[in-house]
């Protein structure tokens, strides 16, 4: 589709950079697996912001460096991480009440599919012979404050990740508030799609005919 | 006098029967008791309920007991992993039945059993295929899911330091499953890199303590390796 390769698009370090620029000093963050880890390496350096993995670990610091790895300290991705002063380890029955219980702040997740309602859909494509797998997915995506999804607006072949109907099995159910995607920023909600950013060089039309998600323009 | 240290792996392990349900610990290689797994894979059980976050990484621990084919049915939330062709194996050719459970539920299950509680509702999977057929409610106008404990006969755990006693000290994220799963099995046996007198540890610091342990067993300290991603 060469209609896909003309638009203007961020970058992943530009989406990071964008989520990560509305995370508020003091907050307590959850970075999912893949894209959303990205969001660490944006965080702006005057705000504290302390991380937590559901495998056990909070004040989590970057990956250390090259031989240092201790694989008795690792993610929710199993990579190897740091502990920042501060920071400290507990069971996975604490973890999952930290995020079940609503001490987290924000959530960042990768979808496959969102609906306008904010239902999830990022554990299974439903594929018939594939092994299911869900890991935290289920208890990340209701547990926290506000939880937030970060993918590209649209699949290789170019349809919508922002759907009216999730197609795919459900992980959540009308847990997103916000969706971080590489053409535009929308607010989720009683007032359907609201559009609160659009890269530089794309029209509010442009946009809506890339997606069958009605929008609202709700840029300032 | 108590004394719940054993002796050898092969001791610690030897009350483990054919048809038991087995906790084991870990979140990828940390906190997975590799010597213990050895030593049941040794020991020979059959017939066997595993309950653990994943379902094995590469050829070695718990991928290599699921291999040995005594393993009837999985209890996890992560079984796909990028080194986990062994369980893939057995999966689509139909040798082992998988009960998938979001994370913090299986944690939550495990929690409930070794606390004494019945059941309980919890928001998540609320809505999701994974909630189907379970009793749901609304309370305060959010809705939950019904979900039971899990039990086991055994528990075999990693732990970094214990005493006579059973009282255990954990390192870094390989505590995870540990100390909720030696609340939840009638024993629990637990695998040392240290062994201190009683009183040595900290009171302060004892993250499980020794009434939830029935045995512990020193093994030689090795550095944990990676599993579970592909490395670059």
């Amino acid at each position: 589709m060469s209609e896909q390769n003309t638009i203007p698009t961020w970058t992943r370090d530009q989406m990071a950079a964008r989520v990560a620029a509305d995370i508020a000093d003091g907050a307590v963050v959850n970075l999912g697996i893949g894209l959303p880890t990205k969001v660490a390496n944006h965080l702006p350096s005057d705000r504290e912001v302390i991380l937590h993995s559901e495998n056990g670990v909070i004040g989590m610091g970057p990956a250390p460096a090259k031989g240092e790895e201790d694989y008795d300290l690792i993610n929710a991705g199993k990579q190897p991480v740091t502990l920042l002063p501060g920071g400290c380890y507990f069971h996975h029955a604490d973890s999952f009440a930290m995020m079940r219980g609503g001490h987290l702040d924000v959530c960042v997740l990768g979808a496959f599919q969102v609906s306008v309602k904010g239902d999830l859909a990022n554990w299974s494509t439903g594929a018939p012979d594939a092994i299911p797998a869900v890991g935290g997915a289920m208890d990340l995506a209701i547990g926290a404050k506000k939880t937030y999804v970060m993918m590209e607006l649209r699949t290789k072949t170019g349809e919508s990740k922002l759907v009216d109907q999730c197609t795919y099995p459900l992980t959540g159910i009308g847990c997103v508030s916000r969706v971080y995607t590489d053409v535009a920023v929308f607010d989720l909600g009683a007032g359907g799609a609201q559009v609160i950013d659009i890269v530089e060089g794309l029209s509010f039309n442009d946009l809506q005919a890339l997606t069958p998600v009605k929008l609202t323009d709700a840029r300032n | 006098m108590i004394n719940k240290i054993s002796p050898s792996v092969e001791a610690a392990l030897s009350g483990i029967h054919d048809g038991a349900t087995v906790m084991i610990g870990g979140f990828g290689g940390a906190g997975q008791p590799a010597e213990l797994i050895d030593g049941l894979i040794a020991q020979g059980a059959k017939d066997l309920v595993i309950v653990n976050n994943n379902a094995g990484n590469a050829e070695i621990g718990l991928a290599a007991l699921l291999k040995t084919g005594r393993v009837r049915k999985i209890i996890c939330s992560f079984p796909r992993q990028a080194d986990s062709y062994v369980f893939d194996e057995l999966y689509h050719s139909k040798k082992i039945e998988l009960e998938l459970v979001p994370q913090g539920n299986l944690a939550e299950r495990i929690r409930a059993a070794g606390a004494g509680i019945g059941a309980f509702f919890t928001p998540t999977g609320f809505g999701t295929e994974l909630a189907e057929g379970k009793e749901t409610r609304e309370i305060n106008g959010r809705q939950y899911v019904l979900e039971h404990p899990i039990f086991a006969d055994f528990a075999l755990i990693k732990a970094e330091t214990g005493d006579r006693w059973g009282n255990l000290t954990y390192r870094k994220t390989a505590r995870n499953f540990g100390p909720i799963m030696a609340t939840a099995a009638k024993c629990t046996i637990a695998s040392v890199h240290e062994i201190a007198e009683l009183g040595e540890i900290d009171p302060e610091t004892v993250v499980t303590p020794g009434l939830f342990v029935k045995h512990i067993v020193k093994v030689p300290r090795t550095a944990t390796g990676p599993a579970g991603f592909k490395t670059a």
